[in-house]
């Protein structure tokens, strides 16, 4: 758009007086500059509306307290009682134990898996499409499924293990198993999704560098050591980054098949801001909770960009 | 390039234009002689309900040509509330919506309803049935109208108890007999068929409520200001729900999915099992074996809990509204209507007067199973609601479940739940 020679003829007519080399192009610069602003308008109209205001609106809210109708003022009372909420500190813990238990597994799982159906065989792309066909589901059908692969007794995971011998457990029922149960769906349903970001990533990579490893005689596990891992950091830390915010917004599940329960034992912070906001109707107490959730998110965003970015080698 | 601009702008504002004036439409102002109110419904049950609720519309608008009803389906029961509270926030209140008949406190603390006891005479109320009034009333005040109601009984699978040597006309009818006949249901330790099931996910307050009521009363006070959760009847129902399991083995351990149990029962994978009536349909049309529907038993007398969504008008809408309203809501608990909404549905007809319609006198008699639930009412308590209903439910919620987990124990969980609810409770006391 900026090379048309409508923009020329405009920046030329803009500058007719003489000017210096320098000045010359901040100010066409800055006209380009007001029309990409102008092209971003809508989408910034939008992310106002949807974003930036209901943020703000949060971090105004978590302020107040009371009755939806009638809030009152109330200043960091809130934060206090919410910080020392047993129920706050359980979902936090979860929400932790949560990603250590889905995302290493399911990247690793992804990487595992895109290296193996990198390769050229017969039948690699009836593979791929099964391995990514959990991605396509959304995630309250793929619940429902599960809820019924983890009912005790005929349940498909028990009528397996019954089949050889063992009695499984009440998977959803138990405080001790709800939680690993939760961290295998959800590495069944993200692992494809992950794997497709690697298989992108792994068919960018530079020919030349394996075949000069192949020529040293490098081992195949040196070579993924050496070249395949560290030139796939890119994608990792993008892959990283979508999997731990996704451990915080995946709650549809909880929603079908424990609703949080049994006492908490797989409650995740978005649930429990669901909880407060639209069973309780504690509002104040909601915009508390998302403030949190914001924080946590921008931080971990922000560091990955920030910090992580810098460690990696492009 | 300013056309380009200029475009832009246009399209811009088009958009926005659209945006604005897709929000100013659905309230129910008068125009040209028509009243137009809002009526919100959830569908909780199995059932075309949507349907039916659109064909009481239709009947409504031909008697009444000047009012017009917006009947807006609101999904489950919490959907529905969440639509109904954002739109009294945007200042667009509905005129009517079928909400829990326990939310009655959060509407009224956050003064959203209106009063209703003037504008019905007393024999209206009186009609319906105590023990769904109990969850409209607060005081000699009513708040809402019975429409959509259910309570807990029992189904018990008629040929189990041929094959395990009991009288198929006799179920259990106090806990011992319960106990009694859940060991003798119970085939392969469980494997093969559980004895009995009580959900224990979602609804397990619902549960424990009514095991308390069949042991002493209710657990929480009228004016929903107090709860009784460590009281020693309290904890007497939630050691008998663990004892099921644990100590008498008929039940399945850890917790127990709600909307699995239907299935249960209807696969033959337990014998009996609480539920609630609104399932009665559909037991009905999927059981391929004789089913039979009782008292849940007793400890020391019946008791059972009612549950479901009431009738609640909003405040701030125009007298004319107002009036249609009052008009829509009588159509609707009209004795043939509430008769054929129960058998339509499997909800227990609110009023008195339906059961003495044609009707349901025949529908009653081909299927008795139906007429267990009314019976039972006489032994009804309402459904636990208090002020923060959903906190104070969350509160005992867990601590239900912590015990059928046995991460604690009936004592220690309920004395913490006790706790807590009063600190929640405690901006309500006077």
């Amino acid at each position: 758009m900026n090379n048309t020679p409508e923009t020329y003829k405009k920046a030329a007519m803009l500058n007719h007086a003489p000017v210096t080399k320098n000045r010359k192009k901040l100010r066409s610069g800055s006209n380009q500059n007001m029309f990409a602003y102008f092209l971003l308008l809508p989408s910034f109209i939008f992310l106002s509306l949807f974003t930036f205001y209901p943020t703000l609106k949060s971090v105004y809210l978590s302020f107040y307290s009371g009755p939806m109708t009638r809030l009152e003022f109330s200043g960091l009372d809130q934060y206090k009682d919410v910080l020392s909420d047993e129920i706050f500190r359980k979902v936090i813990l979860n929400n932790i134990l949560f990603i250590i238990g889905t995302v290493p597994a399911s990247l690793f799982l992804a990487m595992y898996l895109a290296i193996w159906l990198n390769k050229k065989m017969a039948g690699s792309a009836l593979l791929r499409t099964s391995f990514f066909y959990p991605t396509i589901i959304p995630l309250i059908a793929v619940a429902n499924i599960w809820l019924f692969i983890y009912t005790p007794q005929y349940g498909l995971l028990a009528k397996f293990l019954q089949g050889i011998g063992a009695h499984g457990p009440n998977w959803l029922g138990s405080q001790s198993t709800v939680m690993i149960a939760m961290i295998l769906m959800i590495i069944w349903k993200d692992t494809g999704f992950y794997m497709i970001f690697y298989l992108a990533g792994l068919q960018n990579l530079p020919k030349d560098v394996y075949e000069s490893a192949m020529i040293e005689g490098a081992k195949p596990f040196q070579m993924f050591r050496y070249i395949t891992f560290p030139l796939l950091m890119p994608t990792t830390l993008f892959v990283m980054i979508v999997a731990i915010t996704n451990a915080f917004k995946n709650v549809d599940h909880l929603y079908i098949m424990t609703k949080g329960g049994p006492d908490n034992a797989s409650n995740l912070l978005l649930y429990h801001i669901y909880e407060a906001a639209f069973t309780n109707w504690d509002l104040g107490k909601a915009a508390v909770l998302t403030v949190v959730l914001i924080a946590v998110l921008l931080s971990i965003t922000a560091f990955n960009y920030l910090f992580l970015d810098k460690k990696i080698h492009y | 390039m300013k056309k380009l601009f200029s475009l832009l702008t246009a399209l811009l504002l088009v958009f926005l234009a659209a945006c604005s004036s897709g929000t100013s439409n659905g309230d129910g102002g008068s125009k040209k002689g028509t009243t137009e109110i809002d009526f919100y419904f959830p569908v909780a049950v199995g059932g075309d309900v949507a349907k039916i609720v659109d064909n009481l519309v239709a009947d409504f608008e031909k008697e009444n040509p000047d009012i017009k009803v917006n009947a807006r389906y609101g999904g489950s029961y919490s959907e529905t509330m969440t639509q109904v509270m954002a739109a009294v926030q945007g200042g667009n209140p509905p005129e009517l919506a079928v909400l829990f008949s326990i939310d009655l406190f959060t509407l009224r603390e956050n003064d959203v309803i209106e009063e209703m006891t003037p504008l019905f005479d007393k024999k209206y109320f009186d009609d319906f049935y105590g023990a769904f009034m109990a969850n409209s009333k607060v005081g000699d005040k009513v708040w809402s109208l019975p429409f959509q109601r259910s309570t807990i009984v029992l189904y018990y699978n008629k040929d189990a108890f041929k094959k395990a040597g009991l009288n198929p006309d006799a179920p259990p009818k106090t806990w011992d007999e319960l106990v009694d006949y859940g060991k003798k249901l119970t085939v392969n330790g469980g494997k093969d068929q559980w004895g009995l099931e009580i959900p224990s996910t979602g609804y397990q307050y619902w549960m424990t409520q009514a095991l308390a009521l069949q042991t002493e009363k209710n657990i929480m006070s009228e004016d929903g200001k107090k709860t009784y959760f460590n009281a020693p009847y309290t904890k007497e129902a939630l050691q008998f729900y663990l004892d099921l399991s644990k100590k008498h083995k008929v039940m399945p351990e850890g917790t127990i999915e709600w909307a699995t149990v239907p299935s249960d029962f209807l696969s033959g994978r337990t014998a009996m099992m609480y539920h609630t009536t609104g399932n009665l349909t559909n037991v009905k049309t999927n059981a391929n074996f004789d089913f039979g529907v009782a008292y849940l038993p007793a400890n020391n007398q019946y008791g059972s809990p009612t549950g479901g969504g009431n009738i609640y008008m909003f405040k701030g809408v125009p007298k004319e509204n107002k009036k249609a309203a009052i008009k829509f809501m009588k159509f609707l608990t009209e004795p043939e209507r509430v008769a054929q909404w129960s058998i339509d549905t499997g909800y227990v007809a609110t009023r008195k007067s339906a059961y003495e319609t044609d009707k349901l006198k025949k529908y009653v008699s081909d299927f008795p199973q139906a007429v267990i639930a009314r019976e039972q009412l006489e032994y009804a308590d309402s459904e636990l609601a208090t002020y923060q209903n959903g906190e104070v439910q969350k509160i005992f919620n867990d601590a239900i479940q912590a015990v059928l987990t046995g991460k604690s124990s009936v004592d220690e969980s309920l004395d913490k739940a006790q706790k807590d609810a009063e600190k929640v409770l405690k901006p309500f006391q006077d």
